[in-house]
């Protein structure tokens, strides 16, 4: 039996007896979490921009970005990610043990820990919170990552604060599924999801008092249209090494900005604290007077974001679309794949799009992602000679006015999709088609509202090629099981799959599950690394560039340790605190 | 005399305008398409006729630029220089779709570049797409003039002579045409039409959704002249004395609408100008690589665009002045319609 016990975080604080001491006789010492973070002083408020309002603070329901960035702060899960180590850290569970077959988890859960209402935290919540998120009828947004092995988890409570979790089979990444999974509050959740209701509540309109969660801060007003405040949880589980209570700061204000251009006047007029991801072109203009203005820009290096040129590979069994089943023929033949990869130059992307804040890609796995990325691939390679080769021993011919034909004769056209408020994803497909011109391919690039887009691509498939990104949320590659498995739901370029169509995909979706079963690191390693092999000569997507992760922040704000993993800036937003001016 | 003045000044140069940009392909330096990669956001080229050292050169001459490694930033390199050449062979060009050639008024031999009025985010040639762009914008403009104009008095001629039923039924289409919510009917149009669309189909199809769009105006001034002359005493002489309707439509009603006409052309064509333009600058327009005007100025969509690089703004400047133009025609051509003896 092999055990992981985090030492450092073991230490109990020394807990202050003032009037609380009956409370204590009760549950026992509170164990809680000492953080490593420089010792802060509290107070103070923080105002971020959201794109747009939340669509609900139910974490159960919440799929939209807004959404999650706001209730994150409101609650806590068994076991995190740290954004900034990219390793798994305690956080509700203080320790946990693995069996030897590697199917069994039994966590510890801190003692004297509450909700952000004073109401105890056990097990019997936590046991709750699973029951709620497998229940197929609530349909959560976490089941399908619960789900392991075809098979929900098992969740049983040893006593008040031991739970343990049974797999079907061993999960390589088993304790990173913990990761942002919210533990709920039994006593307000019980009733309504006894009454089926759960789904809709904790809405925009949910009353303070009437939600509670684990995280550092709390529900205190949403003005429709305009803010959502959160404020400081006094019931928190972590203090600093001097034994002050988290978080330092007062409140978090979230303002609702809808464009980036926006966002970023507000940030240089000193009315918001921190941006959470710019472009590089905002980065290059706030730059100037960084200093001047008092704030400091980060560029974190490439982040786990993919951009890639996405060729429509689905099946067209109804016969609707004629046109597009023409042009498939190209797309699913390799060797056009290779020689339009390798016509298109990703150092001018990288420079032209992204001012040199991008690495150039061929490979879902980015430069970000240290632990996983085939070192041994050959980098992307920029060829005119070699593409026209590749078409050439294809079966492709040049007409004397330098069109590409395809072996019937047929020229060879496309258009490629790309979203129409996203400029880097346009300009991206202005310089492909520059790019393939030469080669005597017609590009059409069709700018287009990224719903109809999205439409397009998950619902109808109409569509040739399209512009799009896709970022994990975590370095693991079982974060990236359903883009890869060839029945998976994000795999865009052919989606509904019943069996892999091609013996390369068969060979991807056998690899990535023996990955995620597999125990042994090393292991694991080689088996994602043979993915990547495959990908990088297969194609299924043209991987182009993997954009930096830009971030910016008053000067003054301490313990800011912004990480290339989703949320960038407020993942640690317990720690943050304003250093006192001088 | 002022009235003349005003009159023909502004026609001479929407007519020099006009012909320059039909002759684009000569007088830009580069193909509008051509991306120098190098060179995103280079500031408009300055042409020297001194050197640095203080040398007079009578062919002037433009520096190279050195890039300190920075996205965008440049410097002239005063040790390396290019004399600026006229009448020089390069990218191969069409008039009209039907003399093809590769002579261009100027331009500098590589490795120099000459933007005259700097260049954008890919590193083409803001001037060459300039021109090029004038012939999508200049022309969407004045064909989509045309087209609502016929209709306009072919149906408001038809409407004012006819009457009765054919009346009502024209007039009450031009009210419900007017009443329509166009631009979110444009965007939810852009949805339904095929994605392949070639940059001159997609042209056509521009004029078209314009010139459609814009018919009910000129059609009820055309019906309210025609509703008038046609009860007009020589008209109803000429109708005793046998005259045909064809005639006296062609010979009496319709000579009468020549001012309207002509006035509703020089406010139409501007006004057409800007919704191409606007069409591009929402993304609804010609697609890239064609150079519209709406294209080159959606490029100012972008906050750092706008703040950093002041050439961006000059084509929509320029744009400015040629539609001033001709609202100062259409001001001079109601004058004188006004002032005329009809």
């Amino acid at each position: 039996m092999r055990a992981i016990v985090n030492v450092l975080f073991r230490k109990l604080v020394a807990f202050i007896c003032f009037p609380s001491v009956l409370a204590f006789a009760v549950s026992g010492p509170e164990e809680f979490l000492v953080t490593k973070s420089e010792p802060g002083t509290p107070g103070g408020k923080l105002v971020i921009a959201e794109r747009s309002e939340p669509k609900t603070l139910n974490p159960i329901t919440a799929l939209d970005g807004p959404s999650r960035n706001v209730i994150r702060r409101m609650i806590a899960d068994l076991i995190s990610i740290n954004r900034s180590t990219q390793r798994s850290e305690p956080a509700l569970a203080k320790s946990w043990t693995i069996s030897a077959d590697k199917r069994v988890y039994t966590l510890k859960l801190r003692r004297g820990i509450k909700f952000s209402d004073g109401h105890a935290f056990d097990a019997d919540d936590v046991v709750f919170s699973f029951q709620v998120y497998l229940d197929e009828k609530v349909h959560s947004v976490q089941r399908d990552l619960l789900v392991i092995g075809g098979k929900p988890i098992g969740v049983t409570k040893l006593d008040q604060y031991t739970v343990r979790f049974d797999l079907s089979k061993p999960y390589a990444a088993a304790e990173r599924i913990f990761d942002s999974v919210a533990m709920l509050p039994r006593h307000l959740l019980e009733a309504p999801y006894k009454e089926e209701k759960l789904a809709s509540s904790w809405g925009l309109d949910v009353a303070p008092g009437q939600i509670a969660g684990l995280g550092p801060f709390r529900l205190k007003e949403y003005v429709a249209g305009q803010r959502i405040v959160v404020e400081r949880n006094p019931y928190y589980w972590k203090t600093d090494s001097k034994g002050t209570k988290l978080p330092y700061l007062e409140q978090i204000m979230y303002l609702f900005v809808p464009s980036e251009d926006a966002q970023v006047l507000r940030f240089e007029a000193g009315e918001t604290d921190i941006l959470n991801r710019i472009s590089a072109e905002n980065f290059a203009v706030l730059q100037k007077n960084q200093q001047m203005r008092g704030f400091k820009l980060f560029d974190l290096g490439p982040g786990l974001e993919y951009n890639f040129l996405l060729f429509n590979l689905n099946d067209d069994t109804t016969g609707r679309l004629p046109e597009t089943a023409r042009h498939q023929a190209w797309f699913r033949e390799q060797k056009f794949r290779q020689a339009v990869s390798t016509a298109i130059d990703r150092n001018a992307i990288v420079k032209l799009v992204y001012q040199g804040r991008a690495v150039p890609i061929i490979l879902q796995v980015t430069p970000g992602n240290k632990l996983w990325l085939n070192e041994v691939l050959p980098k992307p390679e920029y060829s005119l000679a070699k593409a026209k080769a590749l078409l050439q021993s294809a079966g492709f011919r040049w007409k004397s006015d330098g069109r590409l034909v395809d072996a019937a004769g047929q020229p060879v056209e496309f258009s490629i999709l790309a979203s129409a408020s996203n400029a880097q994803r346009k300009q991206m497909a202005t310089l492909i088609q520059a790019d393939l011109k030469p080669l005597g391919i017609t590009v059409q690039v069709v700018p287009m509202e990224f719903r109809a887009q999205l439409d397009r691509v998950l619902q109808t498939h109409d569509y040739d090629a399209a512009i799009m990104a896709l970022g994990s949320g975590d370095v693991d590659p079982t974060a990236e099981m359903n883009v890869w498995l060839s029945s998976g739901a994000t795999h865009l370029w052919h989606l509904g799959e019943r069996q892999a169509a091609t013996d390369w995909e068969a060979e991807i979706d056998r690899l990535m599950q023996m990955q995620e079963s597999e125990t042994d690191p090393r292991k694991r390693k080689l088996e994602y690394d043979q993915v990547q092999q495959i990908v990088a000569s297969q194609l299924p997507i043209i991987c182009v560039v993997s954009p930096n992760i830009l971030v910016g922040a008053k000067a003054k704000l301490a313990n800011f340790q912004p990480g290339i993993l989703d949320h960038y800036t407020l993942w640690n937003a317990d720690e943050l605190f304003w250093q006192p001016s001088r | 005399m002022s009235l003349s003045r005003t009159f023909v000044v502004p026609l001479a140069v929407l007519l020099l305008l006009h012909f320059v940009v039909v002759l684009a392909g000569f007088i830009a330096p580069y193909d509008p398409a051509t991306q120098f990669r190098d060179h995103p956001f280079a500031p408009p080229t300055r042409i020297h006729f001194f050197d640095s050292r203080g040398g007079f050169h009578l062919r002037p001459l433009v520096y190279l630029w050195k890039s300190n490694g920075e996205f965008a930033k440049y410097e002239a390199d005063t040790t390396r220089t290019a004399p600026l050449r006229f009448f020089l062979s390069g990218d191969t060009y069409s008039v009209l779709g039907v003399f093809h050639s590769s002579l261009h008024l100027f331009g500098v031999d590589e490795p120099a570049h000459v933007f005259i009025l700097g260049s954008d985010g890919y590193g083409r040639d803001q001037f060459s797409r300039f021109l090029f762009g004038g012939q999508i914008s200049l022309f969407s403009g004045l064909l989509a003039a045309g087209l609502s104009l016929g209709l306009g008095l072919l149906l408001g001629s038809a409407a004012g002579y006819h009457g009765g039923l054919l009346d009502a039924l024209l007039m009450r289409t031009t009210e419900a045409f007017a009443a329509l919510p166009w631009l979110y009917l444009l965007l939810a149009l852009r949805a339904f039409l095929p994605l392949h669309m070639s940059p001159a189909q997609t042209f056509l199809l521009l004029i078209a959704v314009i010139g459609m769009l814009g018919w009910g105006r000129a059609a009820r001034l055309v019906r309210g002249i025609v509703l008038s002359a046609k009860e007009r005493n020589y008209v109803v002489a000429a109708r005793g004395f046998g005259a045909t309707e064809w005639y006296l439509l062609r010979r009496h009603v319709l000579p009468q609408t020549r001012g309207v006409i002509l006035t509703q052309a020089a406010i139409l064509i501007p006004q057409y100008i800007l919704a191409e333009i606007t069409l591009s600058f929402l993304g609804l327009g010609v697609a890239e690589p064609v150079a519209s005007w709406g294209n080159m100025l959606s490029a100012l969509q972008q906050y750092s665009v706008l703040t950093s690089y002041w050439w961006m703004i000059l084509p929509g400047l320029l744009l400015v002045t040629v539609l001033l133009r001709y609202y100062i025609l259409a001001q001079s051509l109601e004058l004188r319609v006004e002032s005329s003896p009809y």
